[in-house]
């Protein structure tokens, strides 16, 4: 069965283009506009890893990971930071709250396949 | 066999030798090259303070209390240790504004005061007169006692003769004509007598050789030194009580009592202010007298024991006054020279306390008492007198005579009444009540006028009945119930139980009850009478002498005019016209001027002329004299305080001190807000660069990832790879957008935007505007009404800018109403001076919270239905700056759920053109 990924972004175009894209690799996708649909998604469904943008309305990006890692459920979930804000602090802070990767958008769309590969332990 | 006339010739010869030195003094320091300029010499003369009291009378004393003869030396010796602090104070001020005795000194201090001056002179007088007398029975005991060489004989009670042969009247006389000879040969603008002051070192030196030559004998001579005496008079029981320090319980008050009174009569004694203070020459000398003094006090009392010791061993049937010892014992050893060097030893020490004692008197009499009564009697004309030298001279050689008639005159009533130590300790009491006036004005700016004339009053009346009355009963003058029932028969009020208090000697009684009414109205009057001008600025003068005298604070508290040809004459009039133009010329030169036609009559030399004239006559009485010719402008108290008072300038500093701490601190604030500014600033630069950033890489990264899946996916499908290329196509126009947007904002905001202002409609803007957005409207099926009135008043703006307004505000409107059921109305009208618009949508509103933040750049407020709002987020930012460019104002009214309204207003007619005015006048001045 094929891993399920979530993308959570509130910009339309970015989720469009993050969906071709695991579609592409032949992920599950599923999608959430802000951060409390993406915990909701979360829970309905836990997804093998996320794309989870920083910037996102009602609840941003760090809060939704650190709530995922707060739940022993979710433990195995992988996620990957993604934001537009490239400074050092987000990274740090993005880190420090548990996320596995972090990307700086505009981001390189092999890299990211990549990455999301080698965190599901697919190789690259 | 000593015969008369070889005594006479002897005293003679002596107070020749006496003169001789003192006229030697005085043309040495004539010709500048003073004799006494050496600290020796000044400690030397400072022990003028050991009379014929201390030659004679300490070893009767001593006969009769043991060592309770040591207070008298033991105060002098303690208070020494004080002189550096207390005594050079004194003496600063006392150069500083030419004092010239203890009246005149108590009396600059409050105010120049007349009255002080002349109480002060008044107690010196009456105080210190009974002490002339002891001097001049002293002097006469002794030259009648060795008259009857080798027999011993006490002199016959005193007044027992016709008073023509009675030797105290001849020694008065030849006293008064010797002090004379050497006290006003001429009257001196410093009051300073040098040749004097040699005389007295010499005898002092001579009274301390004759009275260790007499010990020397006596405990060597006629005993094998101190032990044998003291082992003698250890076996014999009458003596053996006063090897004993003190065998009754009031001793040790009566100790204590005398060591400060003699303390305080060093300091106050006419006698002792004249030599320490008036005749000082040098400063430095103090640092000498500290230890020379002690050492000469020490050196004459070290026989004093032995003396009365021996004297009562060798005439144990009594009949010899131990008063007389030091001369007795030589002639009952038939030493012809010893007794004859030991009476010129007690001559020495009469001759000298009286010789100092009158002319220090008698300047007080003079300056303080007659001086300023004669001037007041209007019809001696004395203002009119061309020279008053001779009558200043006159007014001294009389006072001196009259002195020493009364001290012979209260010798004959007086003499027999007390033994010499209680007359002399009576007088000690007398003068210690100028202490607190005096010492109390050099450390307490408090002290006035009013508070010391009543210590002193009260202080002396006291003196006068617990001391000086009851004296006058012992004499026989006053009945003698008076002592011992109290007048009238209270007893409460009896002069030497003073309100019961008992168990003290007389002399700590008196000191006690006078002390404490002198010290507590000096204090406590001083504290409720409010002081004059003169007092406050003389207090401060005083006080603080080390960093007045010398600076210019004391010409600056004085205001007036005078001229040169009134004072001169004023002082000439007292000091003799060629010592005035002496001085007058020696003043001119030092302030670099030829002649003194050349001299202005400035405050300085007012203040010259002042400190001359105070130096013959003294302060109070100068300062009234120089007041006579000149106008002087009186000085408020704050004024003088302003220039004077310590306080004031440190209050004056600590403000300015505060006022800059202030400012300082102002100014910290200041920058640190600036700071904070600053900080704030970069925050927001940050910040906003971060969210330039962010909102430059969103479009980006969709731009990137749809062009990399074209690139690597050939062979998608037509249809995808449509719809990719027009999100790339939209994503680069809203990155366009974006950055013209932002390119805008930074030019209008720093003031670089162009304007083009002409007059225009705002109704055909508006019109235009909707025509621009109406495909959005009808994309979203929006309904647009627009309620414009046919015409309005011209704006005069920029067409274009104000289009882009209501442009931005029209697509907002669009973007935020519901699909289908949306509806916009704009409206138009003028509104008093102001030209209205309104953007009314029906879509979903914006909280209260949110209606300036809208306002910010980028801070857009989302949908929660429909996610993030399209848009750059400077659409309104941009709008309100370009109305706020015209003078105008933009603002929203929404309430959520009841849609939004958008409103600016504009300026009609000249306020726009002002504001444009206004701008380009910056924009130019930016260049």
């Amino acid at each position: 069965m094929g891993k399920r990924i979530l993308i959570a972004d509130d910009e339309a175009n970015i989720v469009i283009s993050l969906e071709f894209l695991m579609k592409r690799e032949g992920f599950e996708v599923d999608i959430a506009n802000d951060g409390e649909a993406a915990l909701e998604a979360v829970n309905d469904a836990t997804p093998d890893l996320i794309l989870l943008d920083v910037m996102l309305p009602k609840m941003n990006g760090f809060e939704v990971c650190q709530q995922i890692r707060a739940n022993p459920r979710w433990q195995g979930v992988k996620i990957i930071m993604l934001t537009a804000k490239g400074r050092d602090t987000e990274v740090a802070k993005g880190l420090g709250v548990g996320a596995d990767a972090y990307m700086t958008k505009p981001f390189s769309t092999k890299d990211l396949v990549a990455q999301v590969k080698q965190l599901l332990g697919e190789g690259a | 066999m000593l015969q008369g006339w070889a005594i006479v010739l002897v005293s003679f010869a002596y107070l020749g030798v006496l003169f001789a030195i003192a006229y030697y003094g005085d043309k040495r320091a004539d010709a500048g090259r003073s004799l006494i300029a050496n600290p020796y010499i000044y400690a030397l003369s400072l022990a003028v303070y050991a009379t014929t009291w201390t030659f004679y009378g300490s070893v009767g004393r001593a006969a009769a209390t043991g060592i309770g003869f040591l207070p008298i030396y033991l105060g002098p010796t303690l208070v020494v240790a004080l002189w550096w602090y207390v005594m050079g104070k004194m003496l600063r001020i006392s150069k500083a504004y030419r004092i010239t005795s203890i009246a005149d000194f108590i009396a600059s201090r409050y105010g120049k005061s007349q009255l002080l001056g002349g109480l002060v002179t008044v107690i010196a007088v009456i105080g210190v007169i009974p002490y002339i007398s002891l001097q001049l029975k002293a002097i006469s005991n002794s030259f009648t006692i060795l008259l009857h060489y080798p027999e011993i004989v006490m002199p016959a009670k005193a007044g027992a003769l016709p008073f023509f042969q009675d030797s105290a009247l001849y020694i008065a006389m030849i006293l008064a004509a010797f002090t004379i000879l050497f006290g006003t040969r001429h009257l001196d603008a410093t009051e300073r007598h040098e040749g004097l002051v040699a005389a007295i070192a010499f005898e002092s030196l001579v009274k301390l050789l004759a009275f260790l030559a007499v010990g020397a004998f006596v405990t060597f001579g006629l005993y094998q030194g101190f032990g044998e005496i003291f082992q003698r008079a250890q076996e014999a029981p009458r003596l053996a009580a006063l090897l004993t320090v003190a065998n009754t319980g009031g001793s040790y008050g009566t100790w204590a009592s005398l060591t400060l009174l003699s303390m305080l009569s060093l300091m106050c004694l006419p006698r002792q202010f004249q030599i320490a203070v008036v005749e000082n020459v040098d400063e430095s000398h103090l640092g000498k007298a500290i230890w020379v003094f002690p050492l000469y006090l020490f050196l004459i009392n070290i026989f004093v024991l032995p003396i009365a010791l021996a004297g009562l061993l060798h005439f144990p049937a009594g009949g010899v006054d131990a008063d007389t010892f030091v001369l007795t014992l030589p002639m009952a050893e038939q030493r012809q020279t010893l007794a004859l060097f030991a009476f010129i030893g007690g001559l020495s020490a009469g001759t000298g306390m009286v010789i100092v004692e009158t002319i220090a008197l008698s300047t007080m009499v003079c300056n303080d008492l007659v001086m300023p009564l004669l001037l007041r009697q209007r019809w001696l004309r004395l203002h009119q007198r061309r020279d008053l030298s001779g009558l200043l001279l006159a007014i001294r050689r009389w006072a001196i005579t009259v002195i020493l008639l009364l001290g012979y005159i209260y010798f004959r009533a007086a003499g027999e009444a007390y033994a010499l130590v209680a007359i002399g300790l009576i007088s000690f009491a007398a003068v210690a009540q100028f202490a607190p006036a005096m010492i109390g004005g050099m450390y307490w700016k408090g002290g006035t006028r009013a508070g010391a004339i009543a210590g002193l009053l009260a202080g002396f009346a006291v003196w006068a009945y617990t001391l000086l009355l009851p004296s006058f009963a012992k004499s026989g003058w006053l009945p003698l119930d008076f002592l011992t029932d109290g007048p009238f028969g209270i007893a409460l009020l009896r002069p030497q139980e003073l309100f019961g208090l008992t168990g003290l000697d007389e002399i700590s009684h008196c000191l006690f009850w006078s002390m404490l009414a002198n010290i507590g109205i000096y204090v406590g009057v001083s504290l409720t009478a409010r002081p004059s001008v003169a007092e406050t600025s003389q207090a401060t003068l005083f006080v603080d002498v080390f960093r007045h005298a010398q600076g210019s604070e004391r010409s600056r508290i004085w205001r007036g005019s005078a001229s040169v040809q009134e004072l001169l004459p004023l002082i000439g009039r007292f000091l003799g016209p060629e010592r005035a133009h002496e001085a007058f010329l020696a003043y001119a030169r030092s302030r670099g001027l030829q002649s003194l036609d050349q001299l202005r009559a400035d405050a300085d030399l007012v203040q010259f002329a002042e400190t001359q004239l105070a130096g013959a006559i003294g302060g109070a009485s100068a300062h009234v004299m120089v007041a006579s010719v000149v106008q002087e402008e009186p000085l408020g108290l704050d004024e003088v305080m302003d220039i004077l008072d310590e306080a004031s300038q440190v209050r004056a500093y600590s403000r300015q001190l505060e006022q800059k701490s202030r400012e300082l601190e102002a100014a910290t604030a200041e920058l640190r807000a600036a700071n904070e500014r600053l900080q704030e600033l970069d925050r927001m630069k940050d910040d906003f660069m971060s969210t330039v950033t962010h909102e430059l890489r969103t479009p980006l990264t969709s731009i990137r990832a749809f062009s990399e899946i074209l690139l690597d996916d050939p062979e998608l499908d037509v249809a995808e790879r449509q719809r990719f290329m027009g999100i790339i196509v939209k994503e680069t126009e809203r990155l366009t957008r974006l950055i013209n947007q932002m390119l805008d904002l930074a030019k209008i905001e720093s003031g670089r935007a162009e304007w083009h202002t002409s007059e225009l409609d705002l109704g055909e803007v508006i019109r235009e505007a909707a025509e621009a957005t109406s495909q959005l409207f009808r994309d979203k099926q929006v309904q647009l009404v627009l309620r414009l009135p046919q015409a309005v008043p011209c704006v005069v703006a920029d067409r274009d800018r104000l289009m882009q307004v209501v442009i931005n505000l029209l697509s907002n409107a669009v973007k935020f109403c519901p699909p289908h059921e949306g509806r916009v109305e704009v409206g138009l009208a003028a509104d008093g001076d102001w030209l209205r618009v309104d953007v009314q949508d029906n879509g979903p509103g914006i909280d209260p919270a949110d209606h300036e933040i809208i306002f910010e750049k980028f801070r857009q407020v989302g949908d929660t239905l429909t996610g993030k709002p399209q848009g750059t987020g400077l659409g309104l930012p941009i709008s309100r700056q370009i109305i706020a460019h015209f003078g105008g104002r933009l603002w929203v009214e929404s309430e959520p759920g009841k849609g939004a309204t958008f409103s600016f207003v504009l300026p009609l007619g000249a306020s726009a053109g002002a504001a444009e005015q206004h701008e380009r006048t910056m924009a130019q001045a930016a260049r």
